[in-house]
């Protein structure tokens, strides 16, 4: 690293190079630094590491409440998570989330991505702004406008029905076999903007000379896209489907208000399992709760781990050409 | 490069395409807005009509005042402004420090940034609310505050330290000369220059802040007066189940302020969204 070097290059004194200097001596004199990081210390060891640890011990205690104390259990909720249908049916509908609405938010993005960046397309920024418009808007309170859109005399049943895609109205938000479904199409609505914005940057890494010599060469749009644009957009591929996907865990604020996890639990994810068991049941299940988020913790981590692979596969794929 | 006279047949189909799909990403916004000026039976009786017999102006009256959207309004403000006001100091300061020197930690530091990058907030939930519960800060904004604005943010730190490894050092070292300590460098000096970022964090701080619904509404739970736009919203549809239009009209308040900013500041959101990328 050049920094020391930099901060050494004072005119003034000329003092031994750093790493014969002892820690405690570095300690001292770079005070100033660890000042600077004491926000963040205190913040983020109190917020961010203490709940990544705290959320383990707590997975193991009996706990019904912040206000008393709880008692240790061993694995017992673990060993009741397992046996509880609830938990895997949530445990499901995130799967199922997360496998319908992650590649619809990355696809759609893509197609719409690359139809925005090409130069003859009129009105690009327009568009872009569109798309981009429910991105700022609060998550909570989408789901509670598209309950009204989705209801059955609301414009989505009646349009529908207009035009013949439904024989009689229908609340696609409120049956147990569609719910989780809708909340995929206005979570994909919600979100496909910041999506396209991601790609529209990938795209335009992309050098003008390699799209020009393929025109030279006679390539076709299509081609082009499959044999020029696609091979170098794969590492964005990889990082925007992560991104999306971690994305999708975060689902609660929409979910919650567009569905409250029903009927009967037919749209109930992870995140509404934890809040429903926490905090809204009459004896509190924090200890439950936390082993629950535990083990939604450890799949995040395999799907980073998963991603993270998958990036490093890509770059040396990419690297030679 | 040729330029068309007159589109072609495939710029039409494209434009075509793109007006229907764009249609489906602005009716909600209009239907909406539509709503709030309608009375509760005419907002489910009149189809697909958007437009409302007479627009019913007093909607809004009642959300604002009545159901206490004008109090939610206020809390969301504090706690937003107080989120980014937080973000802004604490990364800037570590940014700093982590862009430009080297110190014994700095190594573990990173590692445990980019381990936590993508924890969802639902795993930390429970802790972060214990704790907020044990230090008596639950039911108040700072608790908010600090809950949404303390931990994670590890983007907004990175951004800053980006952005200052790469600011020429003669800068920092003139002002040095000068018998400036670290203090008066940073902040006369470095924190000035790094305005571009500062917009940055700033606008996507505001944007989480302003929007957020889980940790406010678990730490507001006992406290109505606390609730913000988000959570209050909710709560309106339990509270009061039939008064449609009053909740178009609250829903409007609320995402109002948030998309005008959008739109005054749309170029700087969506690059600043970009840039986060690039990163």
């Amino acid at each position: 690293m050049t920094m020391t070097t930099q901060r050494r290059s004072r005119p003034t004194a000329a003092p031994p190079p750093r790493h014969r200097q002892g820690w405690a001596r570095r300690l001292r004199q770079d005070w100033w630094i660890y000042l600077f990081l004491l926000p963040t210390l205190l913040g983020y060891g109190a917020y961010t590491v203490y709940p990544l640890l705290a959320s383990w011990w707590f997975a193991f205690l009996d706990w019904p409440g912040f206000a008393s104390a709880g008692t240790f259990i061993g694995i017992e909720n673990f060993a009741r998570l397992i046996g509880d249908d609830l938990f895997w049916n949530a445990f499901r509908n995130s799967l199922v989330f997360l496998v319908f609405a992650v590649p619809l938010r990355v696809g759609l993005a893509l197609a719409l991505a690359i139809v925005l960046n090409r130069r003859k397309t009129p009105f690009k920024g327009f568009f872009r702004t569109l798309f981009f418009l429910p991105v700022v808007t609060t998550g909570a309170i989408v789901g509670v406008v598209f309950t009204l859109l989705l209801d059955a005399s609301g414009p989505v049943s009646l349009s529908m029905v207009a035009s013949g895609l439904l024989d009689s109205p229908a609340n696609f938000a409120a049956n147990a076999g569609t719910s989780l479904y809708a909340g995929i199409a206005v979570w994909v609505w919600k979100w496909l903007g910041i999506t396209l914005v991601y790609w529209l940057a990938a795209l335009q890494t992309i050098p003008q000379g390699v799209h020009e010599a393929a025109v030279i060469d006679g390539a076709g749009s299509w081609a082009e896209f499959r044999h020029v644009t696609m091979p170098l957009l794969v590492p964005f591929l990889v990082i925007i489907t992560l991104i999306d996907t971690v994305a999708a865990f975060n689902v609660f604020d929409l979910m919650q208000t567009l569905t409250g996890g029903g009927p009967s639990f037919s749209s109930e994810v992870i995140e509404i399992f934890i809040f429903r068991t926490a905090f809204q049941a009459t004896v509190p299940q924090l200890g439950y709760a936390s082993a629950a988020a535990v083990l939604f913790g450890l799949l995040t981590v395999v799907l980073a781990i998963v991603q993270a692979l998958g990036i490093r596969w890509a770059r040396r794929r990419i690297g030679p050409s | 490069m040729t330029r068309l006279r007159r589109p072609s047949p495939g710029q039409v189909v494209t434009v075509v395409l793109l007006a229907v799909l764009g249609g489906l990403w602005v009716y909600p916004f209009a239907w909406l807005v539509s709503a709030s000026l309608k009375s509760s039976p005419e907002i489910f009786g009149k189809g697909l009509d958007l437009m409302p017999d007479e627009p019913a102006w007093e909607n809004y009256a009642r959300a604002w005042t009545e159901v206490g959207f004008a109090t939610y309004f206020v809390n969301t403000t504090i706690i937003t402004l107080g989120t980014v006001l937080l973000v802004v100091v604490r990364s800037a300061l570590a940014g700093y420090v982590l862009g430009r020197y080297d110190f014994i930690g700095k190594k573990l530091l990173v590692g445990l940034f980019l381990v936590t990058f993508f924890l969802p907030e639902g795993y930390s939930i429970i802790p972060v609310t214990q704790l907020t519960d044990q230090l008596r800060l639950l039911n108040t904004h700072a608790g908010v505050i600090l809950g949404l604005g303390a931990g994670g943010q590890i983007a907004s730190t990175l951004l800053y330290a980006g952005y200052f490894r790469r600011l020429p050092k003669e800068l920092e070292e003139t002002a040095r000369l000068d018998g400036a300590g670290p203090f008066t460098v940073f902040f006369r000096v470095m924190l000035p220059l790094a305005w571009p970022i500062t917009a940055t964090v700033v606008i996507l701080t505001f944007l989480y802040a302003w929007n957020v619904y889980l940790l406010p509404l678990v730490f507001t739970l006992s406290d109505p007066g606390l609730r913000t736009l988000a959570v209050g919203m909710t709560v309106f549809v339990g509270e009061r189940g039939t008064d449609w239009s009053g909740m178009a009209a609250a829903a409007v308040i609320s995402l109002v302020p948030v998309i005008a900013i959008f739109v005054v500041l749309q170029r700087k959101f969506v690059d600043s969204i970009a840039g986060a990328v690039k990163q």
